[in-house]
């Protein structure tokens, strides 16, 4: 099989998990439509999702995962596009901190996302072609109500947790914020209660790479059989060094030189950094759809939880009953440890119980989702005294 | 930013302080060790603040509610009255500004408990006065060039300070070598010089 027969294979099969996912769905109808923050109503709607482990008699035990930009439900389980991994198999799973033998897991895809939840290369029934840009622009605060929804769905009255990082995070702090009676426990890492202007910044540097290649076609490259991988790609480099640190960056690659003894005087990949970001760049074309990446970003950028309580990041957690673990990490120059700072302050001034860590680790804002055993410990041991404050454990 | 002073014989007197079931914030909470002493004896609802990362990781990693803070900087982002008692155990010489550390701790809590290590200790002045050097002891093992404590006090400094704040002292209790109280009804004087350390509940 040749290289290009079969990245359009995977491409195939990308457009197939958005429409007809490897993961259960619940649909919701002309009777449940999602009012958006946009204005507009969004009906009928699609929510795809994950679980592990077993809801308890009085569905007491359930956790909701909240994935990030890029992320998806398979938290913990082979991806059905990559192959690989789930992408928090470090932090979920039995025995694990977060303990599927224990709890009962629950991930959905987000809204507006590409894994099977309703997101722009969803086929829009007014017109039975992909919605592209005619999709509504999703915030975070409805992801959250989507998610609020398929957590009803389940007869579930208040979740045990929510756990998310980066945009996770942000679902995190929304669900606390909007929601605050059903979570029992947040743990919100390496994320901020909004995107700061750098961050927009960098969002809109890849979307403007997507919007500039001529196969993205004003949104409509399904359509037309076409695919901006170029421009997702370039998206993709960009963020990628925004995930890492420097220290980081340079331990992996420093200045070697990809197989070869010496720089060719031309621009091929010379050098292993711009290689392994030309390879991050394709393989995210092949699981990741250009829109759905649109709005996400957008969906990001428009965070601002203080803004919603008119400048007052306190009020937004006003009375909460809700227990709070926040982590960051010390090479985290895209959600610095400043912006977590700035929510446990708040919580504090609004009376919340909150815990608050910043994990030393050089290895940047990715350092979530990898092994940091420190992380670990602190969200074990928020876990289990906040399982014992609710009688999941004995105490 | 709790100096480690072991064994923390201030414990046991601070917790005889604290009612049952009430509401707390321990400022400097080191590894969370009163914080979860409290929790256990007393059933309090308890939160920290402990400028070292290693401690608040520590104290995280126990199920307590810590964040990592300064006490001179982020006592102001805690509300009014919002603690039974805000707890300072031997913090408050390591503070940049005692004084107005006291005046928050007693603005968040309806009261405060304050211990720390007395200066006016005999063995201190005697290290002072004899060897006209800065007193290095089991207690307080630093040289004068590295000591994270910055504005020791004695007794009688205290309690002076006490009064210019406008708190009022509800109970003291002074802890001599081996960590026995004092007799309650010796003079401040008495205190300050055979007084190791000192445990005082204060009010507004």
């Amino acid at each position: 099989m040749t290289k290009a027969s079969r990245s359009t294979s995977k491409i195939d099969q990308k457009s197939q998990e958005a429409t007809n996912p490897h993961s259960p769905v619940v649909d919701f109808g002309a009777d449940k439509p999602l009012h958006l923050d946009s204005g507009v109503s969004l009906s009928p709607f699609r929510i795809a999702y994950q679980s592990y482990g077993e809801l308890n008699a009085d569905k007491s035990n359930a956790i909701l995962i909240c994935h990030a930009l890029t992320g998806d439900q398979h938290v913990a389980n082979v991806h059905p596009v990559t192959g690989k991994a789930g992408w928090w198999e470090t932090l979920v799973g039995p025995g694990k901190p977060v303990d599927t033998e224990r709890y009962f897991v629950l991930c959905s895809n987000v809204l507006g996302g590409c894994l099977g939840s309703t997101g722009p290369a969803s086929i829009n029934p007014e017109t039975g072609k992909a919605y592209a840009l005619d999709l509504p622009v999703i915030t975070i605060a409805d992801m959250v109500r989507a998610q609020a929804m398929l957590v009803e769905h389940f007869g579930i009255e208040q979740l045990f947790a929510v756990i998310g990082g980066s945009m996770g995070g942000m679902q995190v702090l929304e669900w606390a914020s909007s929601h605050s009676d059903k979570v029992f426990a947040a743990v919100a890492i390496a994320t901020g209660a909004r995107h700061s202007s750098q961050n927009i910044a960098f969002h809109e540097v890849g979307r403007q790479a997507v919007m500039a290649d001529p196969e993205w076609k004003e949104g409509l490259y399904l359509e037309a059989g076409t695919a901006p991988r170029k421009g997702l790609s370039v998206a993709r480099m960009a963020a990628h060094i925004t995930y890492l640190s420097e220290t980081a960056l340079h331990r992996k690659f420093g200045r070697n030189l990809q197989d070869r003894q010496n720089v060719t005087f031309g621009f091929d990949a010379d050098f292993q950094i711009e290689s392994y970001l030309r390879y991050q760049g394709m393989s995210f074309v092949e699981r990741f759809d250009p829109n759905s990446y649109l709005y996400m970003t957008r969906a990001m950028d428009y965070f601002d939880l203080a803004a919603e309580h008119e400048g007052r990041l306190a009020d937004a957690f006003a009375g909460s009953k809700t227990r709070f673990c926040i982590v960051s990490f010390t090479s985290d120059w895209l959600f610095p440890t400043s912006e977590s700072r700035t929510v446990a302050h708040a919580l504090n001034a609004a009376g919340a119980s909150v815990s608050f860590v910043e994990i030393e680790s050089d290895r940047g804002h990715d350092a979530f989702l990898l092994d940091e055993p420190e992380m670990f410990s602190a969200i074990t041991g928020f876990i289990r005294s906040a399982a014992r404050a609710k009688g999941l454990i004995p105490s | 930013m709790s100096v480690n002073i072991h064994p923390r014989v201030d414990f046991d007197v601070i917790a005889s302080l604290v009612k049952p079931g009430s509401k707390v914030l321990d400022v400097g909470c080191g590894d969370g060790e009163l914080l979860e002493l409290l929790q256990t004896t007393k059933g309090i609802d308890g939160r920290g603040v402990e400028l070292s990362q290693k401690g608040v990781n520590e104290s995280v990693a126990r199920g307590l509610s810590v964040i990592q803070g300064d006490a001179d900087s982020d006592l102001k982002y805690y509300p009014d009255g919002g603690f039974d008692y805000v707890i300072l155990s031997q913090t408050l010489q390591a503070t940049r500004n005692p004084k107005n550390v006291l005046t928050e701790l007693l603005r968040i809590g309806e009261k405060a408990i304050v211990s720390f290590p007395n200066f006016g200790h005999w063995r201190v002045r005697a290290s002072l006065a004899i060897n006209g050097r800065m007193p290095v002891t089991k207690d307080l093992p630093y040289s004068w060039y590295d000591t994270p404590n910055i504005h020791f006090c004695t007794i009688s400094d205290f309690v002076d300070m006490t009064r210019e704040v406008g708190a009022q002292v509800e109970t003291a209790v002074a802890l001599n070598a081996f960590g026995s109280r004092l007799g309650f009804n010796m003079p401040w004087g008495f205190w300050n010089l055979f007084g190791q350390q000192a445990v005082f509940l204060l009010k507004r």
